[in-house]
């Protein structure tokens, strides 16, 4: 963890760690993510992991974090175990990817057994609802502020800016199926995206 | 066979794990269908309470089945359920992230990489709606979501913990008095 304490920023302290993989502990992933996994109420889990990996500790650029949490995405499974998985494996490899999986849900799945035995009694204590939807719209705000940093970063074109917009859209507003509205934008994003030689009309 | 649970469990959910993409939500009408009307494991009234409490503790809302496995064959059940439904999707995305970690640094993976970033930003702000639009969409919610956003942008420093706090605050004193 020299790297981070010394200073540097963020995306260099990740382009280092990526090529000396041994610098991150297994012990720390496995603690950044059974955190995240025991306080990920209402589902804001991918913003929080984006602040404690990228923000917090550098562990992953920004790039690299975005088009694993779109890889995930793509793929079965939930977008926060395949975020884990992409993530540790990044860091680690395989002991990583396993370390990050099994951290992240271990402490839901206790927590969610232990509800369903108090649910009938928690449901009676006033306000109960209220403050879990109060947690999940809060959450929501850190869903917000990820989208808002990653289309800063990463939607500064025309093009760019456009293909977002197209997925929320069909995805959010319209509510299209998932995988032909990826399996027309990513293409065309990637497109975009490829290096040309110049003089290319996009 | 069909009459061991742990059995069971894997045959109805091995399948549904490969084919969740975008996670639990993708998979919960043909996982109520299976678990209620073709196997009988438990009645649509408890599946719909399964779902609350899924969505209510931490944890994806794919942990329904977890609480499938449980309601099936105890503890043991939803280890094997939930090992069932995450295992086969987290090790397809093990070989993805490998392939690609591979690559990095070649052309095509920056592409790649640049050109996955919008698609990503775009799915992030639909799942926003999504969670808002689960919540019912009170006015509260969204006022609560910008609220918190913003709060993040000014303090990077601030724990989530606080805006969670926060959020739960408010949303109790709605409650108190009498705006829910």
């Amino acid at each position: 963890m020299q790297v981070n304490d010394s200073g540097l920023p963020a995306d260099v302290a990740a382009a280092v760690l990526t090529r000396d993989k041994e610098r991150v502990p297994l012990l720390a992933i496995f603690r950044v993510f059974f955190t995240i996994g025991a306080t990920s109420f209402g589902g804001g889990l991918t913003g929080w992991i984006h602040r404690e990996t990228v923000t917090q500790r550098g562990w992953l650029t920004h790039e690299q974090f975005l088009s694993g949490l779109a890889l995930g995405q793509v793929l079965p499974g939930a977008n926060v175990t395949n975020l884990a998985v992409y993530i540790g494996q990044l860091l680690r490899g395989a002991p990583g990817a396993i370390i990050a999986v099994v951290s992240v849900l271990a402490a839901p799945f206790f927590l969610c057994i232990g509800l369903a035995l108090i649910y009938e009694d928690a449901t009676r204590i006033p306000g109960f609802h209220a403050a879990m939807d109060g947690i999940a719209a809060a959450a929501v705000g850190m869903i917000l502020r990820l989208g808002y940093m990653g289309a800063k970063s990463g939607c500064n074109r025309l093009a760019t800016g456009s293909v977002a917009l197209a997925v929320f859209l069909a995805i959010g507003v319209a509510q299209w199926p998932l995988f032909p509205v990826i399996a027309v934008a990513a293409p065309l994003s990637v497109w975009f995206a490829w290096p040309r030689g110049g003089g290319a009309h996009a | 066979m069909r009459d061991n649970p742990y059995f069971g469990l894997m045959w109805v959910l091995i399948p549904f794990s490969l084919v969740s993409v975008g996670g639990g939500p993708s998979i919960f009408a043909p996982l109520q269908h299976q678990t209620v009307d073709v196997w009988h494991w438990i009645s649509a009234r408890e599946f719909v309470d399964l779902f609350a409490i899924a969505r209510t503790a931490p944890g994806p809302g794919a942990m329904l089945t977890t609480l499938i496995g449980w309601k099936v064959a105890g503890w043991s059940g939803a280890l094997v359920a939930t090992v069932s439904l995450f295992g086969p999707a987290s090790i397809l995305c093990y070989g993805v992230a490998r392939i690609y970690d591979r690559y990095r640094g070649h052309p095509w993976h920056t592409a790649l990489e640049r050109g996955l970033a919008p698609v990503a930003v775009g799915l992030i702000f639909a799942g926003a709606l999504s969670v808002l639009r689960l919540s019912g969409g009170r006015p509260l919610t969204w006022i609560v979501a910008l609220a918190s956003g913003l709060a993040l942008g000014y303090w990077s420093k601030l724990h989530p913990f606080i805006i969670l706090f926060a959020g739960a605050a408010m949303f109790i004193a709605a409650f108190v008095l009498g705006w829910g």
